[in-house]
């Protein structure tokens, strides 16, 4: 990938900030997931929730099923790989994916390696834990991170865990000597220009939303204010009573967190939200994949 | 001076920031009651037009902003703020503002690899570095637009009366000549 292509990629999770991106199974649920303001959606087989039931391994998309909701809907389009698996990704950079999520969701494909994502054009966006995990992938190639959290649970605490690891180390970073930061990059193993630059910058050098469990308007609104500049929602929404209302509620709470009066008004008369499992409850921790 | 960045999606914060940076003051409109202050300009970022275009209905602020622009608030529009503007589309039934009375094509150069970035003149500005991020384009505009920029003979910059659009993110290389222009103008 060129300087040039990173940076476009880099760009494009720019324009999604402040914005709410939704898991779809058809392009029906694609429809709904733009008129209730999602910026992008993810096309993919199975929400997080049915391949946690299912068991198994989980695999890319069917391509077919991924066109479909491209013609849908105007907003761009991510769809999943499993981690390391390139071939996948050379799949969905065919079908011209606005975005590739190398995702933990999936079974991995390789346990030492992540895909080397600067290999690509399409843009990439990688699960992270801490800071060590986002820069290790933002040194493979991914234009935009994306907190682990615990997929399909409907449990926001692993999620609010990482972004909190994140931003503590993020300080612990831009607190240090300059002559610290090479220690800092030996321990992150990461290179010491990333480091650099969170030191500088007090941030990632990309853009950063939050995933994993997000399940109520409240959900959304407590990860933008522990600094996630967008949302992912999985299986949140179409394992819900009223996907539409509930999709449209999440999507207003991200643009307007710290009102808790609309938040209020939000919550109200949503249905029923999706069955959360607790993370004492699963045998699988997608989170553990990849690291 | 004052300027106003709808923050409802997208990247309004990059707007902000150069907005600051060349000494003008900044508010971000989220709600109606935001609307109630004074500013001297208006925002329209990128981002996504739909999901913007949504929130704007439902926060009940797009038949107040609409007002505002039509009574000539001076406006200056990225990539999903000139869907915002323009009166119709050629492959999308949404409209919004229909302020701007041109047709646009969205998502015109195709998916994020069509995304790219060149250098073309501005109007009477030379070397402009233009980023385009699944960006529209403007097929047809009426009598009263002056054409400022064209890529490969799309049109990609417009003003109209009180309203500048572009097709690409002006706030996202360090060229500040166009936002310049902007709040000069304003004053």
């Amino acid at each position: 990938m060129s300087e040039e292509r990173y940076q476009l990629n880099r760009q494009l999770a720019q324009m999604l900030k402040g914005g709410v991106i939704m898991d779809v199974t058809t392009p029906e649920q694609a429809k709904i997931a733009e008129a209730a303001g999602a910026c992008a959606v993810m096309a993919l087989e199975r929400i997080p929730a049915d391949i946690r039931a299912a068991g198994g391994v989980s695999r890319m998309s069917d391509p077919k099923m991924i066109r479909g909701i491209q013609e849908a809907v105007s907003i761009p389009v991510m769809a999943k790989c499993r981690i390391g698996h390139f071939v996948e990704a050379q799949i969905l950079e065919a079908i011209e994916i606005d975005y590739i999520d190398e995702s933990e969701v999936l079974s991995p494909a390789d346990d030492m390696f992540h895909i080397d994502k600067r290999k690509f054009s399409v843009p990439f966006v990688c699960g992270a834990k801490d800071l060590g995990e986002a820069l290790r992938r933002i040194a493979e190639g991914a234009s935009m991170i994306r907190t682990k959290g615990e997929p399909g649970t409907g449990d926001i605490v692993q999620a609010v865990r990482h972004m909190r690891r994140m931003n503590q180390e993020i300080a612990r970073i831009t607190s240090m000597r300059e002559d610290e930061l090479f220690e800092a990059a030996k321990e992150l193993r990461v290179p010491f220009e990333l480091v650099k630059y969170v030191q500088e910058n007090r941030k990632l050098p990309v853009v950063n939303f939050a995933a994993g469990g997000v399940a109520a308007p409240a959900d959304a609104a407590l990860m933008m204010q522990l600094g996630a500049e967008g949302v992912f929602v999985g299986s949140g929404i179409f394992k819900s009573g009223n996907p539409a209302k509930r999709a449209s509620a999440i999507v207003q709470a991200v643009t307007n967190y710290t009102d808790a009066k609309l938040i209020a008004s939000l919550s109200e008369d949503l249905g029923e939200a999706m069955v959360g499992i607790n993370e004492q409850e699963i045998r699988l921790l997608m989170a553990e994949r990849g690291k | 001076m004052k300027i106003a960045v709808l923050a409802l999606q997208g990247a309004f914060y990059e707007q902000e920031k150069v907005i600051r940076e060349l000494g003008a003051e900044c508010l971000e409109l989220r709600q109606p009651k935001d609307l109630s202050k004074t500013f001297d300009g208006l925002i329209l970022p990128g981002g996504e037009s739909t999901a913007q275009g949504k929130l704007l209905r439902e926060l009940n602020m797009f038949e107040p902003l609409r007002e505002m622009i039509r009574g000539g608030l001076p406006v200056l529009a990225t990539c999903a703020g000139l869907i915002l503007l323009a009166e119709k589309s050629s492959n999308d039934d949404r409209s919004w503002f229909q302020t701007l009375p041109v047709t646009v094509r969205r998502n015109a150069y195709g998916r994020q690899l069509g995304s790219f970035h060149t250098v073309q003149n501005f109007g009477d500005m030379k070397d402009i570095p233009m980023t385009f991020i699944r960006a529209p384009y403007i097929e047809k505009a009426e009598k009263d637009v002056e054409i400022l920029a064209r890529v490969d003979g799309n049109i990609v910059g417009v003003r109209c009366r009180n309203q500048l659009a572009l097709s690409f993110h002006p706030e996202l290389d360090s060229d500040r000549r166009i936002h310049r222009m902007f709040l000069e103008n304003i004053r």
